[in-house]
């Protein structure tokens, strides 16, 4: 295979300073690692505000506690959704990005000055939309849906914010360029790096749509626009709001290939078919924002066939190939590396104790089993009508945002402060466990959550007993039971929340320093020396083991799927 | 490996391995299935959600739903109108356009409905945006002002059941609530 030589590198004639990693050999330039290290210092403050936000709502919606009172937990769920949902999820993407063509590529980071720029555009707006959520004035969800009208502030602080991650975006692509002109690879670029330009083509995207909407949203909330259309908002917004949701699953899934690489030497089965379904991804989503529109009125069938079916499930498709072919490459490489044992050897005697590895299989079998099905299920036409915007649909996304994105983040976490901060992680007995508690607790979140959503909680609600409500009703036991549990798995994610901010905040102030001769990492990576094989499916045949999990899957999709069928036929009739 | 470039060069002309084939064969054949049984429930099911829409200004509904109320009230043996929770009570015939409007905060008026007869049902908000959401059976739709979305819908069970707001609406959101009543 080739690797990228440093001795051999030409001679660009470009002041920029680089450094050689000396666990990967990979070429570090130090703009790029100054603003890998800002934009992933920002993402994990905002996650902390943000998660402790979810502790509260959590504990709230636990009915035996109800720890805020009304008016605060509206405003402290506005206030959660925009801090972990855009705040920390952009800002660690933008350090993907980053990380995905400069350090990747070995190039120099385009016009670092832009790329500052944008790192504060994204604080300011990211500050002020804090600022006016907690003001009091702007409790109206993070989706802001009209007529309800925030204050100016909070419109103005998402317009910021997007428009310094667009900026930032295009540092990104500036920076292949960059390295195309520069050669500073040869041939094709990464995989990693070709699943980063995916999410970043579906960011401009996403990014032009949230411009689209917001700005008149901005304008009709300074008085200058007389009305906005709720009905046309929502489908504009969903146009950001779902393909925002295709960056985060393009950005983790390149993450899951980069750990896999890292970690245990992992090649993808074929390059072909690994880019082809990133490829479906940028292809097939423009229209998914449909099915956040199943339930409302106007909408034809027609449209919302065509446009949930993502033109036949071609998206869906996507990710069931990365779902067959990440474990794939997984199981072949293992084989590779001696454990050959049985169908599942591989699996067991994978570098569990690793949080990078532990993190990054977790979400992938979490975003699968408990995001993946329940996102198909919830986006069927008919379907939809069983559990639209009742509690069901925050289990389907925290299983995908949370059990998916946010745990491979976390997983990326712990390669990205010892390469980049040059700092080992710290409490490594500590760290081991971290990804499980927090993969457990959000896992349990996301079940119970749909689980009460079933019994027809519903969402954003702060009072499940209903007691001031102009008619009373009351919900079954099991419900209460469920928003229990929730309850008690959210505490257990806070405290996997919690230990990841301590491990990484104290590990970049006073981790041991990875930059002497002699360093080693508490959690080591592959050893490089050891690649023989031409690529991922080369010399092993068989892969018995990720055959029984990606079977096990589909008849858990197939069977999930029917059940609910059943369930809708069991409804009163309507047409 | 995935962070380095294809060691092949060529490697759009590298063998596909056999078990990835068959998995995008057996996930595309689902993806298709899929999309077509959502289009036989059209045929085959009787959950289809209309897409019956107009437009109406707010405070037209309103009248709307007012003249639809006084029209059917529900009278008791002396005359007199039913109310409950000091809303009144309507009994709209088998068949009829039947109204209910969202309003911060409350479903208005409470419904009687009979078992397995249809009725259009009504659904407007007369301000912000608001979830339909009928309990227990689980029949979630949204409302949104200014469209007046037309429902045909035939209970299948007797009983009392809740209509509870599901889409955030301010501060009285979690006290917003309704009621259909069915009988035999
Ligand atoms: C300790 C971790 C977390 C806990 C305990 C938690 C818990 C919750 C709960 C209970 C809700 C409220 C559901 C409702 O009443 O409608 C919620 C909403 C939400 N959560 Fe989390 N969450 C956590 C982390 C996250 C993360 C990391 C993300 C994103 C990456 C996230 C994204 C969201 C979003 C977008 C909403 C919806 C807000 C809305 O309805 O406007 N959560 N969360
Ligand atoms: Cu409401
Ligand atoms: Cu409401």
């Amino acid at each position: 295979m080739t690797t990228i030589d440093p001795a051999a590198a030409p001679d660009y004639g470009v002041s920029a300073s680089y450094r050689t990693c000396r666990f990967t050999g990979l070429r570090i330039e130090a703009n790029a690692e100054i603003l890998i290290k800002v934009n992933a210092v920002a993402a994990v403050l905002f996650l902390a505000l943000g998660g402790l936000m979810g502790l509260l709502v959590a504990l709230t919606r636990w009915p035996a506690i109800q720890l805020l009172d009304a008016e605060w937990f509206y405003l402290i769920l506005t206030g959660h959704g925009a801090n972990v949902l855009l705040f920390w999820i952009i800002f660690f993407e933008i350090a993907v990005l980053y990380f995905a063509s400069a350090v990747i590529l070995g190039a120099r980071l385009a016009t670092p000055k832009i790329a500052w720029l944008a790192f504060i555009l994204m604080v300011v707006g990211a500050v002020m939309a804090n600022y006016a959520v907690l003001r009091g004035d702007s409790t109206v969800m993070f989706t802001s849906y009209p007529p309800m009208m925030a204050s100016q502030w909070f419109y103005l602080s998402l317009i910021i914010f997007a428009v310094g991650a667009l900026l930032a975006v295009f540092v990104f692509f500036g920076t292949l360029v960059v390295a195309k002109s520069e050669n500073t690879y040869d041939g094709s670029v990464p995989l990693v790096t070709f699943g980063a330009i995916t999410a970043a083509i579906i960011a401009v995207f996403t990014l032009a749509s949230g411009a689209i909407i917001l700005i008149p949203t901005w304008l009709w909330s300074l008085g200058l626009i007389s009305n906005i259309d709720s009905l046309m908002y929502k489908v504009v917004w969903w146009g950001m709001g779902h393909s925002s949701q295709q960056i985060n699953v393009s950005a983790h899934v390149a993450i899951w290939y980069a750990i896999g690489a890292m970690v245990v030497g992992a090649k993808p089965l074929s390059e072909k078919v690994s880019r082809t379904a990133f490829l479906m991804y940028i292809l097939f989503l423009q229209l998914a924002s449909a099915h956040h529109i199943l339930a409302e009125p106007g909408m034809s069938s027609t449209w919302k066939i065509v446009n949930t079916s993502y033109m036949m499930y071609l998206a869906v498709m996507g990710s069931m190939i990365h779902g067959l072919t990440v474990p794939g490459s997984i199981e072949a490489a293992q084989r590779r590396n001696g454990f050959t044992r049985g169908a599942f050897e591989w699996l067991t005697k994978a570098p569990w104790g690793n949080p990078a590895f532990s993190g990054m299989f977790l979400s992938l079998v979490m975003f699968g089993f408990i995001g993946g099905i329940s996102g198909v299920v919830l986006g069927t036409e008919q379907l939809n009508v069983l559990m639209h915007n009742t509690i069901y649909v925050p289990g389907h996304f925290h299983g995908t945002v949370v059990a998916g994105t946010t745990l491979a983040f976390m997983a990326m976490t712990y390669l990205v402060v010892p390469l980049i901060f040059q700092r080992d992680i710290v409490w490594p007995g500590l760290a081991k466990w971290q990804p499980f508690l927090f993969g457990i607790g959000a896992g349990g979140i996301s079940l119970f959550m749909m689980g009460a959503g079933t019994l027809g909680v519903s969402r954003r609600h702060w009072d499940l007993a209903l007691t001031d409500a102009a008619h009373a009703f009351e919900y079954p036991a099991a419900a209460y039971l469920m928003m229990a549990l929730n309850g008690i798995f959210a505490v257990i994610a806070a405290v996997g929340g919690i230990l990841f901010i301590l491990i990484v905040v104290l590990s970049i102030l006073g981790g041991t320093r990875l930059d002497r001769a002699g360093a080693r990492l508490n959690f080591p990576l592959h050893d490089r020396s050891r690649e023989v094989a031409e690529y991922g499916s080369h010399g092993t045949l068989k892969l018995p083991g990720t055959i029984i999990l990606v079977g096990i899957f589909f008849a858990c999709f197939v069977l999930y799927y029917f059940v609910n069928w059943k369930y809708l036929s069991e409804l009163w009739l309507f047409r | 490996m995935a962070i380095t470039p294809p060691s092949n060069r060529l490697w759009w002309k590298e063998p596909i391995h056999a078990i990835e084939l068959g998995w995008i064969v057996i996930a595309f054949l689902w993806g298709l299935f899929m999309f077509f049984f959502m289009i036989a429930w059209h045929f085959i099911g009787e959950q289809n959600l209309s897409s019956e829409t107009y437009k109406i200004r707010p405070e037209r509904y309103q009248e709307k739903v007012e003249a639809f109320a006084d029209e059917f009230a529900a009278k008791d043996d002396q005359g007199n109108p039913i109310e409950e929770d000091g809303v009144p009570v309507v009994r709209p015939p088998a068949g009829a356009d039947v109204y209910i409007l969202a309003r911060l905060w409350e479903f208005w008026p409470i419904l009687e409905l009979k078992r397995n007869e249809s009725y259009r049902i009504h659904l407007s908000s007369a301000d912000w945006q608001h979830g339909f959401s009928l309990q227990p059976t689980n029949i979630n739709i949204s409302v949104h002002p200014g469209y007046e979305h037309v429902i045909t819908l035939t209970p299948t069970e007797s009983g009392e059941f809740g209509i509870i707001c599901n889409e955030f609406c301010g501060l009285g959101h979690h006290t917003m609530t309704g009621r259909i009543r069915v009988v035999d």
